[in-house]
């Protein structure tokens, strides 16, 4: 078996096992909810109209939007019980992508229940009247029976689409199938993106089959098809959740974002902890904002960021101090404003850097920003999606009265390939990007500091501040990766040719950093 | 005014209406029917006999009016015991489709809560009488069944409880002829037979000659006449009554016509 094949194999019953519990929990809640409202929605005109209207709604929101927009709401509402009752809770996770995935599960079943008992026969609910049954005897004995193949159907359809949705709420930090794709995605790793999909479909497929045996055993009222269903459905789900059994409760999170550097370095420090003995788990490719906040409410323990985003995003800070000095004052607002421990810097930056081919530099005689300034006129600039919209592109071009014939945006993958063909001149590159050191890139430096710093730091949640044990197997790591250990284990996991998965670069990394 | 029955009235309309919107389905409502009696309601569609007897046991309640039951005011009466004591049989036979025929015969009692034992002989005896053989129908959907089948099964279901009182909403008419005679007569049969009182519903003359003590025409929410079928005979109240009539009296002298000439060749 291809060791790709089999990296993804080994994390299948986590990944299984944890969309399994969310898929039939936010399933199970959505029933519950949506059952009883059907009810009273199908006996009254004025209920069903609104009810109907929402769901529908809620269904028109992007399933990703919907999972995003749960986190912040969660966020601010454990804030408030935190600081109303003194109880918080974790906003991250399993609770949004549960009450997002439930909310969605919620129009079919409401739908198919509602139109499953108005189109029971007037003539057979009349007559369950006229016996003598009351209303509710008349509802469990008579119509429910009678709409559960409709009612079963909807189950079934909502039971496909959230087990597929489910795939969505890896970025609000929950672990899921989705796992497979997001990193894959990121890491250019279709074996992963592809394997990802393949099991989530295989488990709605099943899933599926297995109701639709449901659905006709209720229809035909065949004993023999429902006991079958029941079995396989039990089958399913027992055999799926079987890794969560018995799994010590791990009370390290260990948060990465969403590229291939992150995914590295989360393997690295989740391989030190369980080394020392200390229990890790890992919340993947999560967004750069959602992170901190997760990390500053507890969600998350462990992560790695970079002192210039956050001496920009979070600190909102404009001025320059120089490398130190920034460490210096994000070390003590982490402290003072957010309880964040501050453990250390790894070794290595990644800020935004800008590389031209090298034959083209020396032919011109570029070394610094000053004198690639006196060519710009001439040249073509690339950047990422982002880069010509954020403030250190204003620094740069104000500080070095920069000036490109033009600006051309790529997707970061394809920009490296874009100036090693000439297409553009100059790129706006990442520092720590195996690609640099591959293609012979040329630095070109900023003499006169325009570009903040972006030191790799390693942060812990207010939680775990003073855990003299956790802290201890993490300050190892500081100092201990330098820039070109870093950039050849990006590139392994970037390239095409003998592609390795982030957790063997991890391995690799681990082992060429120093004791 | 129709004489009053000897025996103490079990149902009673007085003054009884029943409006939808601004439409009187039925006005000025007064009847009396005595314990034990074969009472037929007649008129076309849309006269009020239907809406009448989903009144007297509370599927319908009246606008204005009161309706006696056993001498007691029926709207004092809860309605789930009212039903569970009084049988219905309905046109559209209502058969539970997802019970098998032992099960629709059972609901009543089950309701009731009665031990399942005595369940279980009281559903074999009710087969019997409507005679489907309880170890041939106990099991079958309803489904399987015809339609005279179904409304034996119907039957049996609105006997279940041993009302005292059966109310029969068209129940013979969605059959074939031969099936709804044999089934009339059944039924006649079984009403004299258990003492009980039955109110019927029906468009259908013949049938309601055939059947009934008295027989009540209803036209546009009144009652036009009340009588023994003789009396309806006899003595038709109008141009109504005696068009009505009219039908088996015609189908009847046509029979005799040719009975007598199929006897004189």
């Amino acid at each position: 078996m291809s060791p790709a094949i089999a990296g993804a194999l080994a994390r299948l019953p986590e990944y299984l096992s944890q969309h399994v519990l969310l898929s039939v929990s936010a399933i199970v809640l959505g029933c519950l909810i949506s059952l009883p409202l059907a009810v009273v929605a199908a006996r009254s005109a004025m209920l069903r109209g609104p009810a109907l209207g929402i769901a529908s709604v809620i269904q028109t929101i992007p399933g990703l939007a919907l999972l995003a927009l749960f986190y912040p709401l969660l966020l601010v509402l454990s804030i408030f019980t935190q600081d109303t009752f003194g109880f918080t809770f974790r906003a991250l996770g399993f609770l949004p992508a549960l009450l997002a995935l439930m909310l969605y599960s919620m129009l079919p079943v409401l739908r198919n229940t509602i139109t499953g008992l108005t189109g029971v026969d007037p003539a057979i609910k009349t007559a369950a009247r006229a016996v003598g049954m009351t209303s509710w005897q008349s509802l469990l004995l008579v119509e429910l029976p009678l709409a559960a193949p409709v009612i079963m159907a909807g189950v079934r359809t909502a039971s496909v689409w959230v087990i597929g949705t489910a795939t969505l709420s890896t970025p609000v930090g929950q672990t899921s199938l989705g796992n497979y794709i997001f990193t894959g995605l990121q890491t250019e790793n279709w074996v992963d993106v592809l394997f990802g999909c393949v099991a989530a479909a295989g488990l709605a497929l099943v899933i599926d089959r297995l109701l639709a045996l449901a659905e006709t055993g209720m229809a035909q009222r065949s004993r023999v098809r429902l006991i079958a269903a029941g079995v396989g459905l039990a089958v399913v789900i027992g055999a799926s959740l079987l890794p969560l059994v018995g799994r010590t409760e791990t009370h390290v999170v260990v948060g990465t974002k969403s590229f291939e550097e992150q995914y590295i370095l989360g393997a690295l420090i989740q391989g030190r902890l369980m080394k020392d003995g200390i229990g890790a788990t890992r919340r993947d490719g999560l967004g750069s904002t959602v992170v901190f906040n997760a990390l500053a409410a507890n969600d998350v323990d462990v992560y790695v960021d970079y002192s210039g985003t956050i001496w920009a995003n979070h600190m909102k800070r404009k001025d320059m101090p120089g490398r130190a000095a920034v460490l210096k004052n994000m070390a003590a607002w982490l402290k003072d404003k957010r309880g964040i421990a501050y453990v250390g810097p790894l070794g290595f930056e990644n800020a935004y850097a800008f590389v031209m081919r090298r034959d083209r530099a020396e032919a011109l005689g570029i070394k610094t920003l000053s004198d690639l300034a006196l060519h710009a006129r001439g040249m073509k600039i690339g950047g990422d999606y982002e880069f010509f919209g954020r403030p250190e592109w204003k620094s740069v071009v104000k500080a070095y009265g920069m000036k490109f014939a033009e600006q051309r945006q790529f997707q970061a993958n394809f920009m490296y390939r874009a100036v090693v063909d000439g297409d553009v001149d100059v790129i706006a590159a990442f520092s720590s990007d195996g690609r640099i050191a591959q293609y012979d890139l040329q630095l070109v430096t900023d003499t006169k500091s325009a570009l903040p710093p972006y030191d790799a730091v390693l942060l812990v949640s207010p939680r775990h501040a003073n855990d003299g044990k956790l802290l201890s197997a993490l300050e190892p790591l500081v100092g201990a990766i330098d820039l070109s250990s870093m950039q050849r284990a990006n590139l392994m996991v970037d390239r095409e040719k003998d592609k390795k998965t982030p957790e063997q670069a991890a391995d690799w990394l681990e082992s060429v950093i120093k004791p | 005014m129709a004489h009053a029955p000897a025996a103490a009235p079990i149902i009673a309309f007085q003054e009884v209406a029943k409006v939808y919107g601004d439409t009187a389905a039925v006005r000025g409502l007064n009847l009396t029917i005595a314990t034990g009696e074969f009472y037929v309601l007649i008129g076309p569609s849309g006269c009020g006999k239907s809406t009448t007897l989903h009144m007297v046991n509370r599927l319908s309640e009246p606008s204005s009016g009161r309706i006696l039951i056993d001498g007691a005011d029926a709207s004092t009466l809860n309605p789930v015991g009212l039903r569970r004591e009084i049988g219905f049989v309905f046109q559209a036979v209502g058969l539970f489709p997802h019970l098998t025929v032992g099960e629709n015969v059972a609901i009543a009692p089950r309701l009731l809560g009665w031990p399942p034992a005595d369940i279980v002989t009281r559903v074999a005896e009710l087969l019997e009488i409507v005679r489907l053989p309880p170890q041939a129908y106990l099991h079958r959907m309803p489904a399987e069944l015809s339609g005279g089948q179904q409304q034996r099964v119907g039957l049996a279901r609105a006997l279940a409880a041993r009302p005292r009182i059966m109310l029969m909403d068209e129940p013979f008419a969605a059959l074939d002829p031969l099936t709804r005679d044999d089934l009339a007569a059944d039924y006649r049969a079984i009403h004299d037979r258990l003492g009980l009182t039955t109110v019927l519903v029906t468009h259908d003359m013949t049938e309601a000659f055939l059947l009934a003590d008295r027989i009540t025409v209803m036209h546009s929410g009144e009652v036009v006449q009340t009588g023994s079928p003789q009396e309806l005979l006899n003595a038709p109240a109008d141009d109504f009554v005696r068009s009505l009539i009219d039908t088996p009296r015609r189908r009847a002298k046509r029979l005799a016509e040719l009975m007598h000439v199929g006897a004189g060749t």
